[in-house]
Protein backbone atom coordinates (compact mmCIF):
# COMPACT_ATOMS: atom_id res chain seq x y z
CA UNK A 1 0.00 0.00 0.00
CA UNK A 2 1.01 3.60 -0.45
CA UNK A 3 3.83 2.75 -3.07
CA UNK A 4 2.34 2.96 -6.23
CA UNK A 5 2.89 1.37 -9.31
CA UNK A 6 2.04 2.52 -12.52
CA UNK A 7 3.50 0.71 -14.86
CA UNK A 8 1.84 -2.05 -13.84
CA UNK A 9 -0.23 -0.53 -17.25
CA UNK A 10 2.66 -1.53 -19.67
CA UNK A 11 2.87 -4.86 -18.59
CA UNK A 12 2.39 -7.28 -21.37
CA UNK A 13 -1.09 -9.27 -20.59
CA UNK A 14 0.52 -12.36 -22.05
CA UNK A 15 -1.34 -12.25 -25.18
CA UNK A 16 0.70 -9.64 -26.66
CA UNK A 17 -1.10 -6.50 -25.84
CA UNK A 18 -0.19 -4.18 -22.69
CA UNK A 19 -3.18 -3.42 -19.95
CA UNK A 20 -3.13 -0.77 -21.21
CA UNK A 21 -3.90 -1.41 -24.91
CA UNK A 22 -6.70 -3.70 -22.91
CA UNK A 23 -8.04 -1.01 -20.71
CA UNK A 24 -8.56 1.06 -23.91
CA UNK A 25 -10.45 -1.62 -25.96
CA UNK A 26 -12.38 -1.96 -22.52
CA UNK A 27 -13.28 1.30 -22.60
CA UNK A 28 -14.45 1.08 -26.68
CA UNK A 29 -16.70 -1.95 -25.56
CA UNK A 30 -18.41 0.04 -22.32
CA UNK A 31 -18.85 2.86 -24.81
CA UNK A 32 -20.50 1.20 -27.42
CA UNK A 33 -22.64 -0.57 -25.25
CA UNK A 34 -23.56 2.77 -23.54
CA UNK A 35 -24.33 4.31 -26.60
CA UNK A 36 -26.24 1.89 -28.57
CA UNK A 37 -28.35 1.05 -25.89
CA UNK A 38 -28.89 4.45 -25.48
CA UNK A 39 -30.20 4.71 -29.08
CA UNK A 40 -32.51 1.48 -28.48
CA UNK A 41 -33.82 3.17 -25.11
CA UNK A 42 -34.20 6.65 -26.68
CA UNK A 43 -36.66 5.51 -29.46
CA UNK A 44 -38.40 2.31 -27.64
CA UNK A 45 -38.68 4.76 -24.48
CA UNK A 46 -40.29 7.74 -26.41
CA UNK A 47 -43.06 5.35 -28.35
CA UNK A 48 -43.95 3.50 -25.07
CA UNK A 49 -44.11 6.63 -23.97
CA UNK A 50 -46.36 8.73 -25.98
CA UNK A 51 -48.20 5.64 -26.34
CA UNK A 52 -49.48 5.71 -23.05
CA UNK A 53 -51.01 9.30 -23.51
CA UNK A 54 -52.76 8.61 -26.26
CA UNK A 55 -56.21 8.33 -26.19
CA UNK A 56 -57.14 4.93 -27.45
CA UNK A 57 -57.31 2.38 -24.41
CA UNK A 58 -55.32 -0.22 -26.19
CA UNK A 59 -52.21 1.91 -27.36
CA UNK A 60 -52.01 3.17 -23.47
CA UNK A 61 -52.34 -0.32 -22.21
CA UNK A 62 -49.14 -1.53 -24.73
CA UNK A 63 -47.09 1.31 -23.08
CA UNK A 64 -47.92 0.33 -19.48
CA UNK A 65 -47.52 -3.29 -20.05
CA UNK A 66 -44.08 -2.69 -22.21
CA UNK A 67 -43.33 -0.04 -19.14
CA UNK A 68 -44.39 -1.92 -15.94
CA UNK A 69 -42.65 -4.91 -17.46
CA UNK A 70 -39.12 -3.83 -17.88
CA UNK A 71 -39.27 -1.64 -15.05
CA UNK A 72 -39.64 -4.23 -12.60
CA UNK A 73 -37.29 -6.91 -13.34
CA UNK A 74 -33.79 -6.34 -12.02
CA UNK A 75 -31.36 -5.27 -14.75
CA UNK A 76 -29.35 -8.21 -13.99
CA UNK A 77 -32.16 -10.54 -14.47
CA UNK A 78 -33.20 -9.09 -17.32
CA UNK A 79 -29.43 -9.35 -19.00
CA UNK A 80 -29.26 -13.02 -18.17
CA UNK A 81 -33.09 -13.75 -19.51
CA UNK A 82 -31.62 -12.11 -22.55
CA UNK A 83 -28.46 -14.11 -23.09
CA UNK A 84 -29.04 -17.28 -21.61
CA UNK A 85 -32.92 -18.24 -21.02
CA UNK A 86 -34.60 -16.30 -24.13
CA UNK A 87 -31.78 -17.93 -26.61
CA UNK A 88 -33.04 -21.86 -25.45
CA UNK A 89 -36.40 -21.58 -26.51
CA UNK A 90 -35.94 -19.29 -29.79
CA UNK A 91 -32.77 -21.11 -30.96
CA UNK A 92 -31.86 -19.10 -34.35
CA UNK A 93 -30.98 -16.65 -31.29
CA UNK A 94 -28.18 -18.32 -30.19
CA UNK A 95 -26.25 -17.36 -33.34
CA UNK A 96 -26.87 -13.62 -31.87
CA UNK A 97 -23.52 -12.08 -30.31
CA UNK A 98 -24.05 -11.35 -26.53
CA UNK A 99 -23.01 -7.47 -27.57
CA UNK A 100 -26.15 -7.14 -29.23
CA UNK A 101 -28.21 -8.72 -26.73
CA UNK A 102 -26.89 -6.79 -23.96
CA UNK A 103 -27.97 -3.79 -25.95
CA UNK A 104 -30.94 -4.84 -26.24
CA UNK A 105 -31.54 -5.59 -22.75
CA UNK A 106 -29.60 -2.21 -21.30
CA UNK A 107 -31.56 -0.63 -24.23
CA UNK A 108 -35.51 -1.87 -23.06
CA UNK A 109 -34.43 -1.70 -19.43
CA UNK A 110 -33.49 2.04 -19.47
CA UNK A 111 -36.67 2.67 -22.11
CA UNK A 112 -39.11 1.68 -19.45
CA UNK A 113 -37.70 4.31 -17.73
CA UNK A 114 -37.40 6.61 -20.12
CA UNK A 115 -41.23 6.09 -21.10
CA UNK A 116 -42.15 6.99 -17.54
CA UNK A 117 -39.88 10.58 -18.43
CA UNK A 118 -41.66 11.21 -21.29
CA UNK A 119 -45.14 10.49 -20.05
CA UNK A 120 -44.56 12.60 -16.99
CA UNK A 121 -43.07 15.61 -19.64
CA UNK A 122 -46.16 15.17 -21.61
CA UNK A 123 -49.24 14.93 -18.83
CA UNK A 124 -47.18 17.87 -17.41
CA UNK A 125 -48.30 19.71 -20.47
CA UNK A 126 -51.91 22.11 -19.72
CA UNK A 127 -54.70 19.89 -20.94
CA UNK A 128 -55.75 22.82 -23.16
CA UNK A 129 -52.16 22.08 -25.44
CA UNK A 130 -53.81 19.21 -26.87
CA UNK A 131 -57.28 20.56 -27.86
CA UNK A 132 -55.93 23.42 -28.90
CA UNK A 133 -54.28 21.50 -31.62
CA UNK A 134 -57.17 19.58 -32.48
CA UNK A 135 -59.51 22.05 -33.08
CA UNK A 136 -57.10 23.58 -35.15
CA UNK A 137 -57.70 20.63 -37.30
CA UNK A 138 -54.85 19.13 -36.51
CA UNK A 139 -55.01 14.75 -36.69
CA UNK A 140 -53.73 13.27 -33.06
CA UNK A 141 -50.24 12.37 -34.50
CA UNK A 142 -49.55 16.31 -35.91
CA UNK A 143 -50.69 17.40 -32.42
CA UNK A 144 -47.93 15.21 -30.70
CA UNK A 145 -45.62 16.16 -33.92
CA UNK A 146 -46.08 20.23 -33.87
CA UNK A 147 -47.71 21.23 -30.54
CA UNK A 148 -47.27 18.51 -27.69
CA UNK A 149 -43.80 16.66 -28.38
CA UNK A 150 -41.42 19.96 -29.30
CA UNK A 151 -42.32 20.99 -25.37
CA UNK A 152 -42.45 17.91 -23.51
CA UNK A 153 -39.12 16.76 -24.61
CA UNK A 154 -37.70 20.34 -23.81
CA UNK A 155 -38.83 19.54 -20.40
CA UNK A 156 -37.53 15.87 -20.05
CA UNK A 157 -33.80 17.19 -21.32
CA UNK A 158 -32.98 16.96 -17.52
CA UNK A 159 -34.08 13.70 -16.22
CA UNK A 160 -32.80 11.87 -19.75
CA UNK A 161 -30.03 13.89 -19.04
CA UNK A 162 -29.41 11.73 -16.01
CA UNK A 163 -30.75 8.22 -17.80
CA UNK A 164 -28.00 8.59 -20.45
CA UNK A 165 -25.38 8.87 -17.30
CA UNK A 166 -26.98 5.81 -15.64
CA UNK A 167 -26.84 3.97 -18.72
CA UNK A 168 -23.20 4.35 -18.94
CA UNK A 169 -22.75 3.23 -15.43
CA UNK A 170 -25.38 0.40 -15.83
CA UNK A 171 -23.57 -1.02 -18.80
CA UNK A 172 -20.84 -2.40 -16.15
CA UNK A 173 -23.40 -5.49 -15.75
CA UNK A 174 -22.76 -6.55 -19.31
CA UNK A 175 -19.26 -8.36 -17.67
CA UNK A 176 -21.78 -10.63 -16.50
CA UNK A 177 -22.71 -12.23 -20.10
CA UNK A 178 -18.38 -12.34 -21.17
CA UNK A 179 -18.45 -8.56 -22.83
CA UNK A 180 -15.32 -7.36 -21.98
CA UNK A 181 -15.69 -3.98 -21.02
CA UNK A 182 -14.56 -1.83 -18.23
CA UNK A 183 -15.78 -3.55 -15.07
CA UNK A 184 -14.29 -6.89 -16.17
CA UNK A 185 -11.42 -5.39 -17.24
CA UNK A 186 -10.71 -4.18 -13.82
CA UNK A 187 -12.04 -7.46 -12.01
CA UNK A 188 -9.70 -9.67 -14.14
CA UNK A 189 -6.44 -6.79 -14.29
CA UNK A 190 -6.96 -6.33 -10.65
CA UNK A 191 -6.46 -10.27 -10.26
CA UNK A 192 -3.67 -10.99 -12.45
CA UNK A 193 -1.54 -7.79 -11.94
CA UNK A 194 -2.18 -7.38 -7.79
CA UNK A 195 -2.56 -3.84 -8.50
CA UNK A 196 -6.18 -3.39 -7.88
CA UNK A 197 -5.27 -0.07 -6.47
CA UNK A 198 -4.24 1.65 -9.61
CA UNK A 199 -6.61 -0.81 -12.13
CA UNK A 200 -9.24 0.92 -10.46
CA UNK A 201 -8.33 3.85 -10.38
CA UNK A 202 -7.63 4.47 -14.02
CA UNK A 203 -11.03 2.79 -14.59
CA UNK A 204 -12.90 5.10 -12.40
CA UNK A 205 -11.46 8.14 -14.29
CA UNK A 206 -12.90 6.63 -17.26
CA UNK A 207 -16.21 5.85 -15.92
CA UNK A 208 -16.16 9.41 -14.40
CA UNK A 209 -14.66 11.21 -17.88
CA UNK A 210 -17.89 9.07 -19.97
CA UNK A 211 -20.64 9.86 -18.06
CA UNK A 212 -19.61 13.44 -17.59
CA UNK A 213 -19.08 14.13 -21.47
CA UNK A 214 -22.58 12.82 -21.36
CA UNK A 215 -23.53 15.14 -19.20
CA UNK A 216 -21.92 18.06 -20.83
CA UNK A 217 -23.32 16.93 -24.59
CA UNK A 218 -26.51 17.08 -23.12
CA UNK A 219 -26.37 20.59 -21.62
CA UNK A 220 -25.48 21.74 -24.69
CA UNK A 221 -28.49 20.04 -26.27
CA UNK A 222 -30.22 21.39 -23.81
CA UNK A 223 -29.08 24.84 -24.54
CA UNK A 224 -29.23 24.99 -28.29
CA UNK A 225 -33.00 23.95 -28.15
CA UNK A 226 -34.15 26.56 -25.79
CA UNK A 227 -37.06 28.56 -26.60
CA UNK A 228 -37.82 31.95 -24.95
CA UNK A 229 -41.40 31.84 -23.40
CA UNK A 230 -40.98 27.59 -23.39
CA UNK A 231 -41.38 26.10 -20.12
CA UNK A 232 -37.87 25.03 -18.89
CA UNK A 233 -35.34 27.32 -21.55
CA UNK A 234 -34.60 30.52 -22.51
CA UNK A 235 -33.53 34.07 -21.80
CA UNK B 1 -23.84 11.53 12.07
CA UNK B 2 -21.00 12.12 14.48
CA UNK B 3 -21.36 8.78 16.07
CA UNK B 4 -20.98 7.15 12.94
CA UNK B 5 -17.78 9.45 12.51
CA UNK B 6 -16.70 8.24 15.50
CA UNK B 7 -17.47 4.66 15.03
CA UNK B 8 -15.45 5.01 11.70
CA UNK B 9 -12.57 6.75 14.10
CA UNK B 10 -12.47 3.95 16.05
CA UNK B 11 -12.09 1.15 13.12
CA UNK B 12 -9.13 2.92 11.87
CA UNK B 13 -7.83 3.38 14.79
CA UNK B 14 -8.37 -0.37 15.93
CA UNK B 15 -7.34 -1.09 12.19
CA UNK B 16 -3.90 0.41 12.48
CA UNK B 17 -3.18 -0.80 16.02
CA UNK B 18 -3.19 -4.54 14.46
CA UNK B 19 -1.18 -3.56 11.78
CA UNK B 20 1.30 -2.53 14.20
CA UNK B 21 1.78 -5.46 16.32
CA UNK B 22 2.32 -8.54 14.40
CA UNK B 23 2.23 -10.66 17.77
CA UNK B 24 -0.80 -12.77 16.44
CA UNK B 25 -0.21 -15.28 19.17
CA UNK B 26 -0.51 -12.74 21.95
CA UNK B 27 -3.51 -11.08 20.28
CA UNK B 28 -5.40 -14.63 20.50
CA UNK B 29 -4.00 -15.36 23.92
CA UNK B 30 -4.95 -11.91 24.85
CA UNK B 31 -8.71 -11.57 23.22
CA UNK B 32 -9.36 -15.34 23.36
CA UNK B 33 -10.63 -15.69 19.95
CA UNK B 34 -9.22 -15.94 16.35
CA UNK B 35 -10.36 -14.94 12.91
CA UNK B 36 -10.16 -17.28 10.15
CA UNK B 37 -11.17 -15.95 6.57
CA UNK B 38 -13.03 -18.18 5.03
CA UNK B 39 -14.45 -18.53 1.32
CA UNK B 40 -18.06 -18.42 0.10
CA UNK B 41 -17.62 -20.70 -2.38
CA UNK B 42 -13.90 -22.33 -3.27
CA UNK B 43 -15.16 -25.86 -4.43
CA UNK B 44 -14.58 -28.10 -1.54
CA UNK B 45 -11.35 -26.50 -0.01
CA UNK B 46 -13.84 -24.11 1.57
CA UNK B 47 -17.46 -23.22 1.44
CA UNK B 48 -20.40 -22.03 3.03
CA UNK B 49 -22.57 -23.70 4.47
CA UNK B 50 -25.37 -20.58 5.16
CA UNK B 51 -25.91 -19.39 8.20
CA UNK B 52 -22.46 -18.61 8.67
CA UNK B 53 -21.44 -21.80 9.13
CA UNK B 54 -17.85 -22.78 6.77
CA UNK B 55 -16.94 -26.27 5.93
CA UNK B 56 -14.28 -27.99 3.35
CA UNK B 57 -10.70 -29.27 3.40
CA UNK B 58 -8.80 -25.85 4.30
CA UNK B 59 -11.46 -24.87 7.05
CA UNK B 60 -11.61 -27.68 8.63
CA UNK B 61 -8.04 -27.55 8.94
CA UNK B 62 -7.85 -24.07 10.34
CA UNK B 63 -9.86 -25.34 12.72
CA UNK B 64 -7.56 -28.01 13.52
CA UNK B 65 -5.14 -25.33 13.55
CA UNK B 66 -7.01 -23.35 15.97
CA UNK B 67 -7.56 -26.51 18.27
CA UNK B 68 -3.17 -26.61 18.50
CA UNK B 69 -2.93 -22.96 19.17
CA UNK B 70 -5.35 -23.19 22.02
CA UNK B 71 -3.41 -26.40 23.38
CA UNK B 72 0.00 -24.46 22.77
CA UNK B 73 -1.37 -21.28 24.69
CA UNK B 74 -2.61 -23.22 27.54
CA UNK B 75 -6.01 -21.51 26.51
CA UNK B 76 -9.18 -23.29 28.22
CA UNK B 77 -11.58 -21.58 25.51
CA UNK B 78 -10.82 -20.23 22.23
CA UNK B 79 -13.75 -18.85 20.22
CA UNK B 80 -12.95 -19.25 16.25
CA UNK B 81 -14.59 -16.62 14.49
CA UNK B 82 -15.03 -16.45 10.50
CA UNK B 83 -14.73 -13.90 8.59
CA UNK B 84 -15.84 -14.45 4.56
CA UNK B 85 -13.19 -13.35 2.08
CA UNK B 86 -13.51 -12.49 -1.29
CA UNK B 87 -10.28 -12.55 -4.00
CA UNK B 88 -10.34 -8.96 -3.61
CA UNK B 89 -10.84 -8.63 -0.06
CA UNK B 90 -8.47 -11.32 1.59
CA UNK B 91 -4.87 -9.84 1.43
CA UNK B 92 -6.13 -6.39 2.70
CA UNK B 93 -8.48 -8.09 5.77
CA UNK B 94 -5.24 -10.23 6.45
CA UNK B 95 -2.50 -7.29 6.90
CA UNK B 96 -5.24 -4.71 8.67
CA UNK B 97 -5.60 -8.23 11.31
CA UNK B 98 -9.24 -8.33 11.08
CA UNK B 99 -8.50 -11.68 9.74
CA UNK B 100 -5.48 -13.66 11.80
CA UNK B 101 -5.44 -16.76 9.44
CA UNK B 102 -6.94 -17.30 5.99
CA UNK B 103 -7.15 -20.96 4.44
CA UNK B 104 -9.09 -20.71 1.40
CA UNK B 105 -8.00 -21.16 -1.84
CA UNK B 106 -5.32 -18.45 -1.84
CA UNK B 107 -2.13 -18.97 -4.32
CA UNK B 108 1.23 -18.62 -2.71
CA UNK B 109 2.99 -16.37 -5.26
CA UNK B 110 5.90 -13.76 -4.94
CA UNK B 111 3.64 -10.80 -5.72
CA UNK B 112 1.32 -11.62 -2.17
CA UNK B 113 4.97 -12.78 -0.39
CA UNK B 114 5.76 -9.14 -0.51
CA UNK B 115 2.19 -8.26 1.51
CA UNK B 116 1.77 -11.41 3.39
CA UNK B 117 3.27 -14.66 4.48
CA UNK B 118 2.09 -18.14 3.84
CA UNK B 119 1.92 -21.16 6.21
CA UNK B 120 3.17 -24.32 3.98
CA UNK B 121 1.18 -25.59 0.83
CA UNK B 122 -1.38 -28.17 1.39
CA UNK B 123 -2.92 -28.24 -1.86
CA UNK B 124 -1.22 -27.96 -5.19
CA UNK B 125 -3.82 -26.78 -7.52
CA UNK B 126 -3.52 -27.89 -11.07
CA UNK B 127 -5.05 -25.69 -13.63
CA UNK B 128 -7.22 -27.89 -16.23
CA UNK B 129 -9.67 -27.34 -19.05
CA UNK B 130 -13.42 -29.27 -18.82
CA UNK B 131 -15.22 -29.81 -21.97
CA UNK B 132 -18.51 -31.62 -23.09
CA UNK B 133 -17.21 -35.18 -23.33
CA UNK B 134 -18.56 -35.89 -26.51
CA UNK B 135 -16.40 -32.51 -28.20
CA UNK B 136 -13.61 -34.56 -28.91
CA UNK B 137 -10.99 -31.70 -27.32
CA UNK B 138 -8.21 -33.61 -25.66
CA UNK B 139 -5.58 -30.64 -25.85
CA UNK B 140 -4.91 -27.35 -25.56
CA UNK B 141 -4.10 -27.38 -29.67
CA UNK B 142 -6.85 -27.93 -30.44
CA UNK B 143 -8.77 -24.76 -28.72
CA UNK B 144 -7.72 -23.08 -31.81
CA UNK B 145 -10.51 -20.91 -32.76
CA UNK B 146 -12.46 -22.06 -29.98
CA UNK B 147 -14.15 -20.29 -27.04
CA UNK B 148 -12.54 -20.98 -23.67
CA UNK B 149 -14.77 -19.93 -20.75
CA UNK B 150 -13.35 -18.60 -17.55
CA UNK B 151 -14.59 -16.73 -14.58
CA UNK B 152 -13.93 -12.76 -14.06
CA UNK B 153 -11.55 -12.04 -11.51
CA UNK B 154 -9.11 -15.60 -12.04
CA UNK B 155 -5.76 -16.21 -13.02
CA UNK B 156 -6.36 -19.48 -14.84
CA UNK B 157 -6.90 -17.85 -18.40
CA UNK B 158 -3.59 -15.84 -18.07
CA UNK B 159 -1.77 -19.07 -18.15
CA UNK B 160 -3.71 -20.09 -21.25
CA UNK B 161 -2.94 -16.97 -23.08
CA UNK B 162 0.52 -17.34 -22.42
CA UNK B 163 0.62 -20.61 -23.46
CA UNK B 164 -1.26 -19.76 -26.59
CA UNK B 165 0.92 -17.10 -27.73
CA UNK B 166 4.19 -20.29 -27.63
CA UNK B 167 1.78 -23.22 -29.21
CA UNK B 168 0.14 -20.24 -31.88
CA UNK B 169 -3.68 -21.51 -30.98
CA UNK B 170 -5.74 -18.52 -31.20
CA UNK B 171 -8.83 -18.83 -29.17
CA UNK B 172 -11.46 -16.29 -28.08
CA UNK B 173 -11.73 -15.57 -24.25
CA UNK B 174 -15.40 -15.34 -22.86
CA UNK B 175 -15.53 -14.55 -19.46
CA UNK B 176 -18.67 -16.04 -16.24
CA UNK B 177 -19.73 -13.76 -13.62
CA UNK B 178 -18.67 -16.49 -11.20
CA UNK B 179 -18.05 -20.29 -11.59
CA UNK B 180 -21.18 -21.11 -12.03
CA UNK B 181 -21.98 -18.60 -14.90
CA UNK B 182 -18.92 -19.67 -16.24
CA UNK B 183 -20.42 -23.43 -16.02
CA UNK B 184 -23.14 -22.32 -17.11
CA UNK B 185 -21.39 -21.04 -20.36
CA UNK B 186 -19.97 -24.82 -21.31
CA UNK B 187 -22.91 -26.38 -20.25
CA UNK B 188 -25.20 -24.37 -22.95
CA UNK B 189 -23.08 -24.50 -25.15
CA UNK B 190 -22.09 -20.79 -25.43
CA UNK B 191 -18.01 -21.78 -24.90
CA UNK B 192 -16.02 -24.71 -25.94
CA UNK B 193 -13.89 -25.16 -22.94
CA UNK B 194 -13.73 -24.02 -19.24
CA UNK B 195 -10.09 -23.28 -17.65
CA UNK B 196 -10.41 -23.27 -14.40
CA UNK B 197 -8.88 -24.94 -10.76
CA UNK B 198 -8.97 -28.52 -11.21
CA UNK B 199 -10.94 -29.41 -7.95
CA UNK B 200 -13.71 -25.85 -9.55
CA UNK B 201 -14.29 -28.22 -12.21
CA UNK B 202 -14.75 -31.26 -10.98
CA UNK B 203 -17.27 -30.50 -8.47
CA UNK B 204 -18.79 -28.22 -10.72
CA UNK B 205 -19.02 -31.40 -12.90
CA UNK B 206 -20.28 -33.67 -9.80
CA UNK B 207 -23.35 -31.21 -9.22
CA UNK B 208 -23.95 -30.74 -12.67
CA UNK B 209 -27.16 -32.80 -14.45
CA UNK B 210 -25.81 -34.93 -16.01
CA UNK B 211 -22.22 -35.27 -14.62
CA UNK B 212 -20.91 -37.69 -17.42
CA UNK B 213 -21.71 -35.56 -20.32
CA UNK B 214 -18.49 -33.48 -19.19
CA UNK B 215 -14.79 -34.34 -18.73
CA UNK B 216 -11.07 -32.72 -17.56
CA UNK B 217 -8.83 -33.13 -20.14
CA UNK B 218 -5.53 -31.82 -21.65
CA UNK B 219 -2.04 -31.19 -20.40
CA UNK B 220 -2.14 -29.21 -16.89
CA UNK B 221 -1.51 -25.31 -17.72
CA UNK B 222 -0.11 -24.10 -14.58
CA UNK B 223 0.75 -25.83 -11.06
CA UNK B 224 -0.60 -23.13 -7.99
CA UNK B 225 0.32 -23.87 -4.81
CA UNK B 226 -2.38 -22.68 -1.79
CA UNK B 227 -1.45 -22.11 1.41
CA UNK B 228 -2.88 -20.27 4.53
CA UNK B 229 -2.91 -16.54 4.52
CA UNK B 230 -0.84 -14.98 7.21
CA UNK B 231 0.44 -11.61 8.89
CA UNK B 232 3.98 -11.00 7.55
CA UNK B 233 7.15 -10.52 10.01
CA UNK B 234 5.35 -12.97 12.59
CA UNK B 235 7.80 -15.82 13.06
CA UNK B 236 6.48 -17.38 16.08
CA UNK B 237 2.88 -17.38 14.48
CA UNK B 238 4.17 -19.05 11.22
CA UNK B 239 6.03 -21.26 13.20
CA UNK B 240 2.85 -22.29 15.21
CA UNK B 241 0.91 -22.79 12.06
CA UNK B 242 3.02 -24.56 9.79
CA UNK B 243 4.12 -27.11 13.38
CA UNK B 244 1.00 -27.63 13.39
CA UNK B 245 0.08 -28.45 9.69
CA UNK B 246 3.41 -30.55 9.69
CA UNK B 247 2.02 -32.69 12.54
CA UNK B 248 -1.16 -33.25 10.79
CA UNK B 249 1.14 -34.91 7.66
CA UNK B 250 2.86 -36.72 10.11
CA UNK B 251 0.26 -38.48 11.86
CA UNK B 252 -2.07 -38.57 8.55
CA UNK B 253 -4.75 -36.76 9.35
CA UNK B 254 -4.33 -34.26 6.63
CA UNK B 255 -4.40 -37.47 4.32
CA UNK B 256 -7.47 -37.92 5.96
CA UNK B 257 -9.55 -34.91 5.41
CA UNK B 258 -8.00 -34.93 2.47
CA UNK B 259 -10.50 -38.17 1.48
CA UNK B 260 -13.10 -36.62 3.59
CA UNK B 261 -13.41 -33.63 1.04
CA UNK B 262 -12.25 -34.41 -1.95
CA UNK B 263 -13.63 -38.30 -2.43
CA UNK B 264 -16.58 -38.90 0.16
CA UNK B 265 -19.75 -37.32 -0.40
CA UNK B 266 -19.89 -33.56 0.94
CA UNK B 267 -22.58 -31.45 1.93
CA UNK B 268 -24.76 -29.33 0.69
CA UNK B 269 -26.11 -32.07 -1.91
CA UNK B 270 -24.20 -35.35 -0.79
CA UNK B 271 -22.02 -35.34 -3.90
CA UNK B 272 -18.40 -36.66 -4.51
CA UNK B 273 -15.95 -34.10 -6.43
CA UNK B 274 -14.04 -37.17 -6.76
CA UNK B 275 -10.48 -35.92 -7.03
CA UNK B 276 -7.74 -38.62 -6.03
CA UNK B 277 -4.81 -37.00 -4.04
CA UNK B 278 -2.41 -35.67 -7.44
CA UNK B 279 1.06 -36.60 -6.84
CA UNK B 280 1.71 -32.46 -6.74
CA UNK B 281 0.07 -32.39 -3.58
CA UNK B 282 1.97 -35.82 -2.47
CA UNK B 283 5.09 -33.87 -3.32
CA UNK B 284 4.18 -30.85 -1.37
CA UNK B 285 3.06 -33.10 1.57
CA UNK B 286 6.53 -34.98 1.67
CA UNK B 287 8.56 -31.83 1.71
CA UNK B 288 6.88 -29.56 3.71
CA UNK B 289 7.68 -25.41 2.17
CA UNK B 290 6.46 -22.54 1.23
CA UNK B 291 7.53 -21.66 -1.80
CA UNK B 292 5.82 -19.30 -4.21
CA UNK B 293 4.28 -20.80 -7.20
CA UNK B 294 7.01 -18.82 -9.31
CA UNK B 295 9.76 -21.67 -8.26
CA UNK B 296 7.08 -24.36 -9.50
CA UNK B 297 7.07 -23.42 -12.60
CA UNK B 298 10.67 -23.27 -13.12
CA UNK B 299 11.06 -27.29 -12.54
Amino acid sequence: MGTWDWQVFLQDTGGGQTYLEWMMSAWGWTLSVSVLALFVALITGSLMGILRTTPSKTLALIGNAWTELFRNVPLLVQIFVWYHVIPSIFLPLRSVPSFILVVFALGFFTSARISEQVRAGIQSLPRGQRYAGLAMGLTLPQTYRYVLLPMAFRIVIPPLTSESMNIIKNSSVAFAVSIAELTMFAMQAQEETSRGIEVYLAVTALYFVSAFAINRIALFVERRVQVPGMIGGGK
Amino acid sequence: MKKTLLALATVLALGAAHAADADTLKKIKDSGSITIGARESSGALSFTLGDGKYAGFHTEMAQRIAADLQKQLGLSKLDVKYQPVTSQNRIPLVQNGTVDLECGSTTNNAARQKDVAFAVTTYVEEVRIATKANSGITSIAQLNGKKVATTTGTTSVQHLRKHERGAGVNFEEVYGKDHADSFLLLESGRADAFVMDGQILAGLISKSKNPSDFKIVGEVLSVEPIACMMRKDDPAFKKAVDDSIKNMIKTGDLAKLYDKWFMQPIPPANTKVGLPLSDATKSAWANPNDKPMEEYAKK
